[in-house]
C-alpha cells in the first residue's frame, strides 16, 4: 500500500479527455447521470463499481462504440484534447483509431497473429510497404510483451493462443493503429491469475505512451495499476480522485461501503 | 440455527433409502426415456424405409432407360433412291424425304436377313421394316446430308430398334401383350428373337438418352434428355447469377445496415412469407409480367430463371441472414474497435465467417429451384422442344425445357416406354441434386473456420 501512495503522487499535467454532464439513455432507461470526469494523459484511470453501475457504458461512450446500439443516446460533452467527440463533423470510425479499445473477452480475428496486428495499420493506410508493416507488427507485439512468445509463429492463427496471449494480442492490435487513448473493458476478467499479472504489468508499461482507461471489477487490480480511480454507482459518478486517496480515505460513504465490501 | 432441526421441512416423497434401490419414480422416468428413444428409432426407420422404397422403385424402373435395343447391319446407300440426279447437290438431295431413307434401311435389313438365311416367319417386308425405329430414317438422312460422299457406299448402320422391340428385350412387352397390341405381333417378336441370336439385334449403353431431344409419341426409343439437361443447366447458371448477388446483398443490408424500424420488420416478415408462397403462383406472375408485359420469349430459359429466382431469393435471404447473425458480435466489436468502417467490418470479418452458411444455403436453395416444375409449366417450358437451345447468350432466349418438366411430360404420355424414361430422368435429376448437395458439404468443410 505504501508503494501505491508513492505512485499516486505522479501528477499528470494535461487532461486527455474531459467529460461534462454526460447522460446516457438506453431507450427509457437513464443509465449514466451527470458524469463529470477528467482523464489525464500518460496515466492509468480505473473505473470501479458494482455490476450494472454504468462504468462499461461510460467507457464505450469515450470511443463512440455505443453508436452501434440503436437505442442508445448520449448527451453532454465529451472532449478529446478540447474537441467534442460527438460533434457532427467527427467520423466515429476515425475517432476509434485514436481511441483504441480492448474488450472483456479476448476476441482476436480468426486470422493469423500477424494479420491481427496488421489489420488496423492496413485499413488506415499507416504504412507504405511490407517492410514498414513488419516493423509496426514487431514493435506492437513487443510493446504488448508478446513478441518473444510468438515471433516464430506469426502466421499461426491468433485464435490458437492461450487466453492471456490472446488478450495481449488484442492489446497489440489496439495499439497498432497508433491510438492516444486505450480503453480497456475488464481486460483480465477472462484470464487466470498469471495471465492477469502479465497484462497488468503490460498496462503499467503502456502508461508511458498512452492515456489508459480501465474498467475493472477487482479493486485490488484498480489499486495495483491505476493512478486515478472513479467509483460509479447506479449511474452516478460517486467519487473520483487519486487511487491512493479513494482506497485509503474515501470521502463518500458509498465508496467506503463498496471498497470495504458492504455493497456491490 | 438451533431451530433448524426442530422445524421439519416439507416431507420428501421418498424417504432415505439405499442408492442400490431404484425408486418407483425413477423407474417411471427411465421408462419414459426408453419409450421416447423407441419412438425416435421407429420414426427414423420409417423414413429410411420410405426413402429406400422410393429409390429402389425408381432405380428398378429407370435403370433400363440407360440401355437401348439397337439393330446393326450393313446398309447400302443407294444412289438411285437418295440422289436421283447423281450430282451430290444438297438442296436437291434434301428433296428425298425420310420415306426414301426408310426404304433404304428396310431394304438393307431384308438383304441381311436373306444373306444370313433367317426365317421371316411369314412376315411381309413391311412388317419386318416395322422392327426399325421410325427415328432411324431421320438420323440416317441427317447423316447423309451432312456427308454426301457416303452415297453409293455400304455403311455399317447401328440404328434404334422400334420401341416395342426394346420393350421386349427389357421384358416390358411379352408375347401375350403383343397379341393385343396393334403395333407389334408375336411373329415380329419371334423374328426379333432369331435376329438377336444372329447378332443383328442387341442392347447397349444409350448415350442418346442424355443428348437427344424429346421425341414424339410414336418413337419413345429416340426420346432423350438433351434439351432438358441443357435447359436445367442454363436455368441454374442464370438463377445463380441473378439470385446470389441480389440475395446476399439484400441480407447484408437487412442484417447489418438497415435501421431497426417498422418498415424493416415488415420487409422481414414478408421475405419469410414469400418463401412459403406456392410455386405455381410465381409461375402465373412470370407469365403475366415477364411474358405478357415485358414480352420476353415464351419457353425460354431466361423467363424460367427469372421465375425460379423469385422463388429462390427468399430462401437464400433467410439462409444468408441466419449465417450472418450467427457470427459472434465480439468479432464486429473487435473490428469496429480498431477503427474499421461498417463495410470493412462486414466484408473483412463477418462475410468470411458467414461464408460456409451462405454457400450451403445458396446451393440448397438452387437445388430446390432445380427441382421446380409447376412455375415452368405456366411459362411454357413444358412445350415439345425438338431443337437444342444454342450456346449462351442467345441460347438463354431459345425455347428449352427442364428436367422436372420433362419427367412430367413423359409421365403423362400413354406409351409405357415413356414411363421407363421418366424414371431414368428422375435418376438423372437425383444425381444432379446429390452432386449439388455434395458440393454444398464440400464447400462448407473448406470454408469452415473456428473462432
Amino acid at each position: 500500500m505504501k508503494d501505491m501512495r508513492m505512485e499516486s503522487r505522479v501528477q499528470s499535467a494535461v487532461n486527455k479527455i474531459e467529460a461534462r454532464k454526460v447522460q446516457v439513455y438506453y431507450g427509457e432507461n437513464h443509465a449514466i447521470k451527470d458524469v463529470d470526469v477528467n482523464i489525464p494523459d500518460k496515466a492509468v484511470t480505473a473505473f470501479i463499481g458494482p455490476s450494472g453501475c454504468g462504468k462499461s457504458t461510460f467507457l464505450r461512450c469515450l470511443n463512440r462504440m455505443n453508436d452501434t446500439i440503436p437505442v442508445c443516446r448520449v448527451e453532454g460533452l465529451i472532449q478529446l484534447e478540447g474537441e467534442d467527440i460527438y460533434d457532427k463533423r467527427v467520423d466515429p470510425v476515425q475517432l476509434r483509431a485514436k481511441v483504441g479499445m480492448v474488450f472483456q473477452k479476448p476476441n482476436p480475428f480468426p486470422k493469423s497473429i500477424y494479420d491481427n496486428v496488421a489489420y488496423g495499420p492496413r485499413i488506415h493506410g499507416l504504412t507504405r510497404n511490407k517492410a514498414e508493416l513488419d516493423e509496426v507488427v514487431e514493435s506492437c507485439l513487443k510493446k504488448a510483451a508478446l513478441w518473444n512468445e510468438v515471433k516464430d509463429r506469426l502466421h499461426a492463427p491468433g485464435t490458437g493462443l492461450s487466453g492471456g496471449q490472446q488478450q495481449r494480442l488484442c492489446i497489440a492490435r489496439a495499439i497498432a493503429t497508433g491510438p492516444e487513448v486505450l480503453l480497456m473493458d475488464e481486460p483480465c476478467s477472462a484470464l487466470d491469475p498469471i495471465a492477469t499479472a502479465q497484462v497488468e504489468e503490460l498496462i503499467d508499461e503502456l502508461r508511458s505512451a498512452f492515456s489508459v482507461v480501465i474498467v475493472t471489477h477487482s479493486m485490488q487490480q484498480a489499486a495495483r495499476v491505476s493512478q486515478h480511480t472513479a467509483f460509479f454507482h447506479l449511474g452516478h459518478l460517486v467519487e473520483y480522485g487519486e487511487t491512493g486517496q479513494i482506497f485509503t480515505n474515501p470521502q463518500d460513504p458509498r465508496t467506503e461501503s463498496y471498497i470495504t465490501g458492504r455493497i456491490g | 440455527m438451533t431451530d433448524l432441526s426442530a422445524q421439519p421441512g416439507p416431507a420428501l416423497v421418498s424417504p432415505a433409502q439405499s442408492i442400490y434401490v431404484t425408486s418407483p419414480a425413477m423407474k417411471r422416468r427411465n421408462a419414459a426415456e426408453t419409450r421416447f428413444r423407441a419412438y425416435g428409432l421407429v420414426a427414423i426407420a420409417l423414413s429410411l424405409t420410405m426413402l429406400a422404397l422410393m429409390l429402389v422403385t425408381i432405380f428398378r424402373d429407370g435403370t433400363s432407360s440407360f440401355f437401348q435395343a439397337r439393330l446393326g447391319y450393313p446398309v447400302e446407300l443407294s444412289e438411285k433412291v437418295l440422289d436421283p440426279k447423281g450430282n451430290r447437290n444438297r438442296d436437291e438431295m434434301a428433296k428425298v424425304t425420310t420415306v426414301g431413307y426408310g426404304k433404304v434401311l428396310a431394304a438393307g435389313l431384308m438383304a441381311e436377313l436373306e444373306r444370313q438365311k433367317i426365317d421371316l416367319g411369314g412376315l411381309k417386308p413391311k412388317e419386318v421394316a416395322e422392327l426399325i425405329s421410325k427415328d432411324a430414317a431421320g438420323s440416317l438422312r441427317a447423316m447423309v446430308l451432312a456427308d454426301p460422299a457416303l452415297i453409293g457406299s455400304t455403311i455399317d448402320a447401328s440404328v434404334f430398334a422400334a420401341g416395342r422391340i426394346d420393350g421386349y428385350l427389357k421384358g416390358r412387352v411379352t408375347l401375350e401383350s403383343a397379341k393385343l397390341d396393334s403395333n407389334i405381333s408375336p411373329e415380329q417378336l419371334h423374328l426379333a428373337d432369331r435376329m438377336r441370336a444372329a447378332g443383328l439385334l442387341g442392347s447397349g449403353w444409350n448415350w442418346e438418352f442424355f443428348t437427344n431431344p424429346d421425341a414424339s409419341d410414336q418413337r419413345p426409343e429416340a426420346a432423350g434428355l438433351g434439351v432438358a439437361l441443357l435447359g436445367s443447366l442454363y436455368l441454374m447458371i442464370l438463377v445463380a447469377v441473378m439470385c446470389v448477388p441480389v440475395g446476399v446483398a439484400a441480407s447484408i443490408y437487412l442484417e447489418e445496415f438497415a435501421p431497426k424500424n417498422t418498415l424493416t420488420d415488415a420487409i422481414e416478415v414478408n421475405v419469410s412469407n414469400l418463401a412459403a408462397v406456392p410455386s405455381i403462383v410465381y409461375g402465373i406472375l412470370g407469365l403475366s409480367i415477364f411474358i405478357n408485359v415485358l414480352g420476353l420469349p415464351q419457353s425460354s430459359s431466361l423467363v424460367g430463371a427469372l421465375v425460379i429466382s423469385l422463388m429462390t431469393l427468399p430462401t437464400i435471404i433467410i439462409a444468408t441472414r441466419a449465417s450472418i447473425r450467427a457470427v459472434p458480435p465480439s468479432i464486429r466489436d473487435a473490428a469496429l474497435g480498431v477503427g474499421a468502417s461498417k463495410m470493412q467490418t462486414v466484408f473483412h470479418h463477418v462475410l468470411p465467417l458467414a461464408m460456409p452458411g451462405i454457400l450451403t444455403g445458396t446451393i440448397l436453395g438452387l437445388a430446390a429451384g432445380l427441382g421446380q416444375s409447376a412455375p415452368l409449366l405456366l411459362i411454357g417450358m413444358v412445350a415439345f422442344v425438338d431443337n437444342h437451345p444454342s450456346v449462351p447468350v442467345e441460347g438463354f432466349l431459345d425455347p428449352a425445357t427442364a428436367l422436372p418438366v420433362q419427367i412430367y411430360t413423359w409421365v403423362t404420355r400413354s406409351d409405357p416406354a415413356f414411363v421407363e424414361r421418366s424414371n431414368g430422368a428422375i435418376i438423372v435429376l437425383l444425381a444432379f441434386l446429390v452432386t449439388m448437395n455434395l458440393l454444398a458439404i464440400l464447400l462448407r468443410r473448406k470454408f469452415e473456420r473456428r473462432w
